[in-house]
């Protein structure tokens, strides 16, 4: 049944064998094992001497808090970025040093000190783990950490199916991560080619670990936005009408729809590829029947509504943030909800614009030309809603606001560059060029700019402290300069007619600009530590940063109606919506209680350990399969089937949360609230905004007007 | 402030919800699994666009073409067996308003075992295709026609399953809010299935007899 394959194999160990460990004789990887080995034995050295194992375990692995999950969801996703980020190192290292015919070579290579066989990797890898594995998960952490506090819930729909997507995602991060040090990975470009990567012309086991960790986050980002979408429209709470809904809300919404939409295809185009490798069936194959340009059509029609599934929760961050720090309402509500969903409908009528040059009849290329074109008007209405709301608004400069601009800067540049590469006749000269690549590392650093600024933004309500400022000033501007050092030249680059994924630049004239290229990487070096520092300083003096429930003193949304850090219930009394903005609303009347007295027993989901279980089968079976060992794969599907059918029986499933002890957890986030000043900061029964606010100890009193926040006596507390 | 803020009058607006009920249990679990049909009605799209993309006279490089070796007949069996399947659970449905124990667990009973007269002529008839050496190897498009009808096929044993373990359930735990909104769900499934049996009768088999 499965196709025969040359080369040893044996029934216990399939394709493994010890010739294939090659950090036992790749200098480069043997350094990469040997830190990660002493960063493991660090990790688990601390948790084991803290005594931390029970914590770690009841606080977080079995945890079905959506706040928690999405916070495990970007550290994943930070670890990921890391790792991807140490990809683009070593390319522009390479790039930077095999230019020209006479550049030294190093470590077994010609030119530089990769070998093309392993640049390839890199190359494959750094897309992969960026798009899904970095971007992905921070992305839809946030989603699952802010969205049901926006909405007033107190979970998502099903935590338990939270949880496992979050697991599926761990376990496809973990297979790219061992194909590090097991294996190797594929190495012809994150998106996949057939025939190349049929397994007559790649026989090795890099494409299967590529095919199945892309499987595995599919699976997962499809079971988190059914979630995310169960969530927005059956969760919300008492009077949150579609109308009044936060635009980050809104921006979720649309961008899940793309993903249950478009994920399922990914999954079958992948499918197709691992049933003409396994199962020798003809799909793609080159003869026989198979159709190469089915494979590319599947992808994209993915491809291209996953860029709108990253881009979207990024503009929706930055429709939280601009209207916070400019101190108005946002510009253009309806027109926004609007433009969201129109990017999200014409996402799916562009894919083609990725393969222009495969020969399809001008009339086609026209087509999607215009097409993607179009994308630029729903835009263009979001950029200008942006700059009016901060028009006449009382704009802050603080560092949430700053990766604002800095997305909104990085939009335009590479929205217009994006304009120029939907001309077919432009895309025919600088196809698989670098000019492509430079304007779509504008759209996803705009991505990467928006989520450190909801990093920053939503930080207090996660945590209860602010991060400092100082470090993270530095830590953004070196980021601005990494990024027009880097990019810059690329784009000069790409026009003078450079492709892409070169291992050896034969053109000794471009080495400065590969050189420039290497400053900026050096200055994203530096902007990483700064990173570090900013977050290690923070730690170090977050008794000094504790926010309130209001961190910045101008929130206008739900999440900044409850307490900071937020209680695992979210509310204690479920809120009941008046307007848009709530929020701020309330506190223009001087209704700023977060609730008061008379606690209710709440229903809460319990914790559970299966759906890490089921991720940790998951994974085998995916490392099962890329090895082509059947036993384990086919232990661990029978597992996966059986744990999810025990898991329907049991009933013992949620719990409920005493009053008591709702009243002991509202009182005690008083006190952590405000440590020094209780004498004179009147107590309220469940707790109160506070007197002063962010904003009133940056800027000038008579600025925030009576009407601001937690100012005014305190209206009567429950009706 | 937006307008509407204007209208509401914050002496009087209601600020929390005491004692709420909290969200339809039922109503939400049922629509996440329409969501989750979504997704396999896109699985489907997709493997239907791949079976058309992949019917051309080329992509069979000439081995046998759907007239040679398509029998009509299990297709015909399998679509009574499948159809009367989806009644008798219909039937089980009317019982849960009912509130019959006996009647669900019966009606189930008869769709499970329909479920396994469809996937007995289903291997009968495939078993028959591979003796003869139609295989999913042969060429392009006979990938592709087996991909969808194993695929299907695959739906029909899992409901079946389902179905097994909603009679356990159902004799252990009665009609308790999940086993009512795990019986809906597995009636949208069932049904599904039977939706999509119509296309695949229809392109796969139906379209096959005439290319
Ligand atoms: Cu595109």
């Amino acid at each position: 049944m499965f196709v025969h394959l040359q080369g040893p194999w044996s029934p216990l160990l399939g394709r493994l064998s010890a010739e294939q460990l090659p950090f036992l004789h790749i200098p480069i990887i043997e350094y990469t094992f040997a830190v990660v080995v002493l960063l493991g034995l660090v990790v688990v050295g601390a948790v084991t001497y803290l005594g931390k194992w029970g914590y770690l375990w009841r606080g977080w692995l079995t945890t079905v808090d959506h706040k928690r999950i999405g916070v495990m969801y970007i550290l994943i996703g930070l670890v990921m970025l890391l790792r991807g980020f140490a990809d683009a190192f070593m390319i522009r290292l390479q790039q930077a040093m095999a230019v020209g015919p006479h550049s030294p070579g190093y470590m077994g290579a010609i030119h530089g000190y990769l070998t093309p066989f392993h640049i390839g990797q890199i190359f494959a890898a750094h897309g992969l783990i960026m798009v899904v594995f970095a971007a992905t998960p921070l992305l839809v952490g946030l989603m699952n950490i802010i969205v049901p506090l926006q909405i007033g819930a107190r979970d998502m729909a099903y935590p338990y199916l939270n949880a496992m997507g979050l697991w599926l995602t761990a376990g496809g991060a973990a297979l790219v991560m061992a194909s590090l040090f097991i294996g190797n990975f594929a190495h012809g470009g994150w998106y996949g080619f057939v025939p190349y990567f049929e397994l007559s012309y790649s026989p090795g086991v890099g494409v299967d670990y590529w095919m199945w960790a892309f499987q595995l986050s599919a699976i997962g980002t499809s079971l988190g936005s059914i979630n995310l979408i169960a969530t927005i429209v059956k969760m919300r709470a008492p009077g949150m009408t579609w109308m009044r809904l936060p635009i980050f809300t809104w921006a979720s919404l649309s961008t899940n729809l793309i993903a249950l939409t478009s994920f399922p295809v990914l999954m079958v185009s992948l499918a197709l590829l691992g049933l003409d490798r396994y199962l020798g069936t003809h799909f793609y194959t080159a003869g026989m029947g198979g159709n190469l340009m089915l494979y590319n059509d599947l992808f994209w029609i993915w491809g291209h509504p996953e860029v709108y599934f990253l881009i979207l929760p990024a503009f929706g961050i930055m429709s939280e943030i601009i209207p916070t720090f400019s101190e108005k309402t946002l510009f253009g509500y309806a027109t926004m909800v609007i433009a969201s969903f129109a990017i999200g409908g014409v996402s799916w009528g562009v894919w083609l614009h990725h393969f222009f040059t495969m020969a399809a009849a001008p009339s086609v290329n026209s087509f999607y030309s215009v097409t993607t074109m179009l994308v630029g008007i729903p835009t263009g209405v979001k950029v200008f809603n942006w700059i009016f709301t901060m028009y006449r608004g009382r704009v802050r400069f603080e560092l949430p606001m700053m990766w604002a601009l800095l997305a909104l800067f990085l939009l335009l540049v590479g929205g217009m560059t994006g304009m120029m590469n939907a001309f077919a006749s432009n895309d025919y000269m600088w196809h698989n060029g670098i000019f492509v690549v430079a304007h779509f590392h504008m759209m996803v650093l705009l991505i990467a700019a928006s989520i450190f600024g909801a990093v920053e933004y939503w930080f207090p309500k996660v945590f209860g402290f602010r991060l400092e400022q100082k470090w993270g000033k530095l830590f953004f501007w070196f980021m601005v300069l990494g990024t027009g050092f880097v990019f810059v030249p690329m784009f000069i680059l790409g026009l003078a007619g450079m492709t892409r994924r070169l291992d050896y630049i034969p053109y000794a004239a471009w080495a400065p600009y590969m050189q420039i290229e290497m400053i900026g990487i050096a200055l994203y070096v530096m902007a990483l530590a700064f990173f570090l520092a900013h977050l290690y300083v923070s730690l170090r003096d977050r008794s000094k940063n504790l926010a309130e429930a209001d961190a910045w003193g101008t929130g206008r949304s739900l999440e900044w109606m409850t307490h900071s850090p937020v209680p695992s219930y979210n509310f204690a009394i479920t809120p009941h919506i008046n307007t848009r903005d709530e929020w701020a609303w309330r506190k223009e009347n001087g209704l700023t209680e977060l609730h008061a007295g008379e606690y209710e027993p709440i229903h809460m989901p319990k914790n559970t350990g299966v759906p890490l279980v089921i991720g940790a089968f998951f994974f085998a079976l995916a490392f099962g399969l890329t090895w082509r060992i059947w036993w384990l794969s086919l232990i661990s599907v029978v597992l996966i089937v059986l744990m999810i059918i025990l898991r329907s029986f049991q009933k013992d499933t949620d719990m409920t949360i005493p009053p008591e002890e709702v009243e002991r957890t509202e009182k005690r986030a008083i006190d952590t609230l405000y440590p020094s000043s209780r004498a004179d900061v009147p107590v309220y029964p469940g707790g109160t905004v506070g007197t002063a606010t962010a904003y009133q100890r940056l800027s000038a009193s008579e600025d925030v007007g009576v009407s601001s926040t937690g100012t005014l006596p305190h209206a009567s507390v429950d009706r | 402030m937006s307008s509407s803020a204007v209208s509401i009058d914050p002496k009087t607006a209601s600020l929390w919800a005491r004692h709420y009920p909290g969200h339809d249990f039922i109503g939400t679990r049922t629509f996440g699994f329409w969501l989750y049909m979504l997704t396999d009605a896109m699985v489907y799209a997709a493997l239907f666009a791949s079976l058309v993309v992949l019917s051309h006279a080329s992509n069979m490089i000439g081995g046998p073409t759907p007239k040679n070796f398509i029998n009509p007949i299990y297709a015909y069996g399998e679509t009574i067996a499948l159809f009367a399947s989806v009644l008798t659970y219909g039937l089980a449905m009317v019982n849960l308003k009912k509130g019959s124990r006996s009647g669900v667990t019966g009606w189930i009973l008869l769709s499970a075992i329909l479920g396994v007269v469809y996937l007995g002529l289903s291997i009968t008839d495939n078993t028959h295709l591979f003796q003869q050496g139609i295989t999913p190897q042969t060429n392009g498009f006979l990938s592709a026609f087996f991909a969808i009808v194993i695929y299907h096929a695959l739906h029909i044993v899992v409901g079946v399953a389902w179905m097994l373990v909603m009679l356990i359930q159902i004799a252990t735990e009665g009609f308790s809010q999940n086993v009512v909104y795990r019986l809906i769900n597995l009636r949208l499934f069932w049904h599904f299935q039977a939706v999509i049996w119509v296309f695949v009768f229809v392109f796969v088999y139906l379209q096959g007899l005439l290319v």
